[in-house]
């Protein structure tokens, strides 16, 4: 007894030291000291040295994207570093293009912060963030499609984004899901309200996230979203502006309105909503609001199969027949569509052959 | 003590008993790093530093720590225990100090951690009743011969990638089985030459 006693004592303590020498060996062999990574040479960071480039990042509250977990295996966190990092490893090569070795693209997860680095990420990214939001009401827009109204409770300096990006919303396990689920979704509120976000959920036939917004969701829920993504956004210009969308494509489409509300651009604007029948209509009235505070813009929605009962009297077909309709050949534009990938390159299409010039069409697929 | 010397030991434990290739021990790094000659002797020379270190510690620990207190049973945890740590500590110096020999070497560390010839060769020695020159030499040569092994194997693949056209059943850790096969075969014919067991 005493003998087993002892031996367990004696081997708990040879853990023991072993363990302390490590724990020595980690604080003053791994301590690579404070080192800085410069972003495209204008954010400079200080940071702790020695553990990955891609957590490092993560704690400044910089989210390269990343579906591993920094395992070397997603390959999505791919960052250009320009100076420091060491040669490419083993590990990241079987990843890496001949094109991205040249361009000094490491996987940003194998790289290790033991001197300073510099470093050139997508703007965007920088932005990128974490938020905890709590479901305020989920309102009915068409009947297959909700609007999703959230209030940001953390971080408490609120949201930034521009008008027209998306974020992608997480929903946690439930019956249709094996763990925690997320898609993307655009904005549809004002950038200017920071504590509120608006998305547009169209209801996808056995979609993880989407039934459950639309089947299991209740006002007062808490869930997690990141954001914002994207580089569909409004860009200023001395064009007149052509908005089209369908679908849940409003969504992004309306919060670029509203930025140029705000901002009172006295460009032209027209926007082309598509719908299939007058019930898949909706923002009818914020639309119309918005018609009479914008200086210069008109709402010009289209219905594709208009049911008998219901008088419509306005527009019939699809949007690209308001391009035909509407549209001078080399108009100077700038063309903002979103919704349905078939309609956005039916658009494109159309546009181009009426001579819009490809760097002033701007678009987003709602795949 | 045994009769055996320590080079006899040491050419022995690289030709004759190669501890891959007589043993089969340290398979699974070696079928998963031997598609190409250089990472093979990256990892193989990882192989031949920890191995030496790790006999040479193992066999201190063991007659001055373990057999005065009685507790020799407990080799095995208390042997994967050291070589872990030990692997630990060399890599850490490595990726410290010498950065250039860590992006050759050191990246192959953490796979030998708990690379089974390694502790094979620890559990060997004191099976063997080896003494410390002897574990110093056995150590090295099983690390050589580990070395050797998975370079030729290595060698081997990379030619067969160039030039053979394998049905597919026979790709990767099939054909590497095979070759393994038949260099074992070659290497066991030595085997009955030098007795490495001491008496």
């Amino acid at each position: 007894m005493v003998q087993l006693i002892l031996s367990l004592l004696i081997l708990s303590g040879m853990g023991g030291v072993l363990a302390l020498l490590l724990e020595l060996a980690d604080s003053y062999i791994a301590d690579y000291g404070e080192k800085h990574i410069l972003i495209n040479d204008e954010k400079d960071l200080v940071v702790k040295g020695g553990n990955p480039l891609l957590s490092t990042l993560g704690q400044e509250g910089i989210f390269i994207p990343s579906a591993c977990g920094g395992k070397g295996t997603c390959a999505y966190c791919k960052v250009k570093i320009q100076e420091g990092g060491g040669p490419v490893l083993p590990t990241e090569r079987p990843y890496l293009s001949p094109e991205e070795l040249q361009g000094h693209v490491r996987l940003s997860c194998q790289v290790k912060v033991k001197e300073d680095l510099k470093i050139e990420i997508p703007e965007d990214l920088f932005l990128v963030k974490e938020f905890r939001v709590k479901v305020e009401r989920i309102e009915d827009l068409t009947p297959q499609i909700k609007g999703l109204h959230l209030k940001i409770l953390s971080p408490e300096e609120g949201f930034t984004f521009k008008a027209g990006q998306y974020v992608q919303l997480e929903v946690p396990k439930y019956k249709l899901t094996k763990g925690r689920e997320y898609r993307a979704y655009s904005i549809s509120s004002a950038a200017d309200k920071r504590h509120e976000l608006e998305l547009v959920i169209t209801r996808v036939e056995k979609g993880a996230v989407t039934t459950y917004v639309h089947d299991y969701l209740k006002a007062g829920e808490e869930l997690r979203v990141m954001g914002p993504f994207g580089q569909f956004y409004f860009r200023d210009s001395h064009r007149d502006i052509l908005l089209i969308a369908t679908g849940s494509g409003l969504a992004p489409i309306k919060s670029i309105l509203h930025q140029i509300e705000k901002e009172q651009i006295q460009r032209k604007a027209t926007l082309f909503f598509g719908a299939r029948t007058g019930q898949d209509l909706y923002y009818q009235e914020e639309l119309r609001m918005l018609e009479t505070a914008i200086p210069h813009f008109t709402y010009v929605p289209t219905l594709s199969r208009p049911t008998e009962g219901e008088q419509w009297e306005g527009e019939r077909g699809r949007v690209t027949n308001l391009i035909e309709k509407y549209i001078e050949e080399n108009a100077d534009l700038d063309v903002y569509i979103c919704g349905a990938p078939a309609m956005v390159e039916s658009c494109v299409e159309l546009l181009t052959k009426k001579g819009i010039p490809g760097e002033h069409i701007f678009f987003d697929k709602f795949e | 003590m045994v009769q055996i010397d320590s080079g006899t030991l040491f050419f022995a434990a690289i030709f004759t008993n190669n501890i891959l290739l007589t043993n089969f021990l340290g398979l699974c790094p070696f079928l998963s790093i031997s598609r190409e000659v250089r990472s093979s002797l990256g990892l193989g020379a990882a192989v031949v530093f920890v191995m030496t270190c790790t006999a040479v510690i193992n066999y201190l620990v063991y007659y001055h720590v373990l057999l005065p207190l009685n507790l020799e049973h407990f080799r095995y945890i208390v042997f994967i225990v050291i070589i872990a740590a030990f692997v630990q500590l060399v890599e850490m110096t490595v990726e410290r100090y010498f950065p250039a020999l860590y992006y050759m070497l050191g990246i192959f560390l953490p796979l030998i951690t708990v690379n089974c010839a390694i502790l094979g060769a620890s559990l060997f020695l004191i099976i063997r009743n080896y003494t410390l020159t002897q574990s110093l030499a056995y150590g090295a040569g099983s690390g050589i011969g580990w070395m050797l092994a998975i370079t030729a194997v290595g060698a081997i693949r990379e030619k067969l990638q160039k030039s053979a056209k394998l049905p597919k059943g026979m790709e990767g850790p099939a054909i590497t089985l095979l070759i393994t096969g038949i260099l074992a075969l070659a290497f066991m014919a030595f085997s009955g030459m030098i007795h490495m067991r001491a008496k």
